[in-house]
């Protein structure tokens, strides 16, 4: 593996890179119950992918068929044009750190690094002091220089998790798998680990993917991010793109906080309640839901145009001030945020709320 | 085994104390009290006749017999256990439940049952009886039957010594080594085995304690040709059915020793290896 630093232009350039996965159609049910549902997903050559969903989504049987751990009962999946489905799990070379990092208790973290070499048939099998050398520089590239002779039961959850990744990118992967990386960690270490993960990736050049829960994180480190429910891809874009443009309300609501009204679009023409605004291009007609984000929302005077809203709390949180306000009869819970806070809010004023960017999909008769 | 947190260790309330005084006598009467006797009677007649009783050559025979059946039924039932609770801890399919049940029912039949079994297959009456007479193959009233009721009496120590462990370990290291290139030997000799090499050697332990220890089914198998088809708890009662007690005792005393190094072994485990077993994980 070439561990060369890559600078931002160079990373930017997957955007242009031959397609390296490509899964086409790939179903998977346990029993009776569905786990993934006719998905189709592509990932560039180096590129950094997340899968996104709530638990039950099917995202970890997916990052399982692509590791060859379970078997899709219908689909394709192809990786630089080859047959994956057709390699047995040890053929296909993929580096894989599972959630609770799968450590073999009984070996040193050397031992564990070394495994996916020492394991390889007599003739490709690299010298002892080959494997000791890639060990080591493992260890340096993981910044867990010295702690070899450790069992893991003596790491903490972030060392842990660097073993895994080590051990997982010794064998030279061709692609790296990476099931809710940091899930057992705390957010501080989180947060630094993402950081690091990415760099790693920039470095190694590998196509990466990765699955998690959380939207922030997803959002943060993936050059694409795939969102699944129920076993059914969603919405697969960039994440400003998916940020910006949800495709249905169930990605809006899932990729932050929101809040949803009912209203009709007829022609250009978007009313909800008492505040009539232009409807974006290409709106749903007829009864709509309006969805808008929390902070993203301008706080006018009572004689202004926007929703009609009472203030019913103030609470002031770190940088952000929360408001909450009864707007048609629901109660919402508003962010501010330094300029944006308006002048005078208390409980029992009334006043005027115009969502920024509101979003609107189809109503579905319930 | 590690009991539950006590509720306090501080002070031991009137009738905690009550329950373990009455507990501690109860085990006296009933385990130490049998165990001395054994002992006693076996030396009753000095050191002398109890060697003699021990060097005579149907005894000594017993003991080879009892030697060879645990050494032919403890490791075939270690690999049947290994095999059981692989496919059942690590493994979704139908009919799980239902293996497992299956692996309880010696633990559930009397003993004596599990003999008749076989009897009721390979007997001169029994289904293969005839065919088996055909060919000249003994299977009851020879080793071979013996060999079979021990191995079906003694089958569920290591499997269910394994199973609640291996569950509890899940497949996870075993698919990172497959995805790390291993083959299937490979992962299961570098990664499966070393996991459960304690609570292995538990189980068998336990095993090969039952199975040397076996009386029931071995009895309806057996036939009781001295010198030839006794084992030694069998050789115990041939002989005290004889009036030779010291004899019965002398070779009850090596069956009492058998059972000692056992629990002191067992306890050596549990001491030392205590995490690694799977006594130690059922709530």
């Amino acid at each position: 593996m070439n561990f060369q630093p890559t600078d931002g232009a160079e990373r930017q350039a997957g955007a242009e890179s031959p397609l390296s996965l490509e899964i086409s159609g790939v179903s998977k049910s346990f029993g009776r119950f569905p786990a993934l549902k006719n998905v189709s997903l592509q990932a560039r050559d180096k590129e950094f992918l997340a899968l996104l969903g709530p638990s039950g989504s099917g995202k970890t049987t997916l990052l399982r068929v692509l590791a060859g751990l379970e078997r899709p009962e219908a689909g394709e999946v192809r990786f630089a044009g080859e047959d994956f489905l057709a390699l047995p799990v040890r053929r296909r070379k993929v580096g894989m750190v599972f959630q609770h990092y799968a450590l073999f208790r009984h070996m040193t973290v050397a031992q564990n690094i070394a495994f996916g070499l020492t394991v390889r048939p007599r003739a490709e099998r690299p010298a002892k002091s080959a494997v000791a050398d890639r060990v080591a520089d493992l260890l340096s590239l993981v910044q867990l220089e010295g702690l070899g002779a450790r069992f893991p039961a003596q790491l903490s959850g972030g060392q842990r998790q660097r073993v895994a990744l080590a051990r997982a990118l010794a064998i030279e992967p061709k692609m790296l798998l990476l099931d809710e990386p940091f899930g057992a960690l705390d957010a501080q270490v989180r947060r630094e680990l993402r950081r690091w993960l990415r760099e790693l990736h920039d470095r190694a050049g590998v196509t990466t993917v990765f699955v998690t829960h959380d939207q922030e994180e997803a959002l943060d480190l993936a050059d694409r991010v795939a969102i699944l429910k129920d076993g059914e891809l969603r919405q697969f874009g960039a994440p400003n793109e998916v940020y910006e443009n949800p495709a249905d309300p169930f990605v809006y609501d899932f990729l932050g906080p929101a809040c949803r009204l009912p209203g009709t679009v007829e022609g250009v023409r978007l009313t909800v309640a008492d505040w009539e605004t232009k409807a974006s291009q290409g709106a749903p007609q007829g009864r709509v839901e309006v969805f808008f984000r929390p902070d993203q929302v301008i706080f006018a005077p009572q004689d202004g145009a926007g929703l009609a809203a009472e203030v019913r709390a103030v609470a002031a949180r770190g940088p952000d001030v929360r408001i909450e306000c009864l707007i048609e009869g629901r109660l919402f819970e508003l962010t501010a945020r330094g300029p944006g806070v308006p002048g005078g809010v208390a409980p029992g004023l009334s006043l005027r709320i115009r969502p920024m960017q509101p979003k609107v999909y189809a109503a579905k008769d319930a | 085994m590690v009991a539950a947190r006590p509720i306090s260790s501080s002070r031991l309330p009137g009738l905690a104390f009550f329950l373990v005084v009455a507990s501690a006598a109860a085990m006296s009467v009933l385990v130490l009290m049998p165990l001395i006797v054994v002992f006693h009677d076996a030396f009753l007649k000095g050191l002398g006749k109890y060697l003699a009783s021990i060097r005579d050559p149907d005894a000594l025979s017993a003991v080879r017999l009892t030697l060879l059946v645990a050494a032919i039924a403890v490791p075939l039932n270690a690999l049947f256990g290994i095999a059981a609770a692989w496919c059942i801890a690590k493994f979704e399919f139908r009919g799980k439940g239902a293996l497992l049940t299956l692996i309880d029912l010696p633990f559930s039949m009397s003993p004596v049952v599990s003999g008749l079994v076989w009897v009721l297959l390979f007997g001169a009456q029994g289904w293969f009886g005839t065919w088996l007479l055909d060919h000249d193959i003994k299977i009851i009233f020879a080793t071979s039957g013996l060999v079979l009721a021990t191995i079906l009496v003694t089958f569920p120590f290591v499997a269910r010594e394994l199973i609640p462990l291996m569950q509890d370990q899940g497949a996870d290291e075993e698919a990172a080594a497959l995805t790390l290139g291993a083959s299937g030997f490979t992962t299961f000799w570098m990664i499966t085995l070393p996991n459960i090499r304690w609570a292995l050697l538990y189980g068998v332990l336990l095993c090969n304690a039952r199975a040397m220890g076996e009386f029931g089914a071995v009895s309806v198998v057996s036939g009781h040709i001295r010198g030839l088809t006794t084992t030694l708890p069998l050789h115990v009662e041939v002989l005290y059915n004889d009036y030779d007690f010291v004899g019965a005792f002398a070779a009850a005393s090596l069956l009492a020793s058998l059972g000692l190094i056992t629990l002191v072994l067992k306890t050596g485990l549990e001491w030392r290896h205590a995490g690694e077993l799977s006594a130690n994980r059922r709530r």
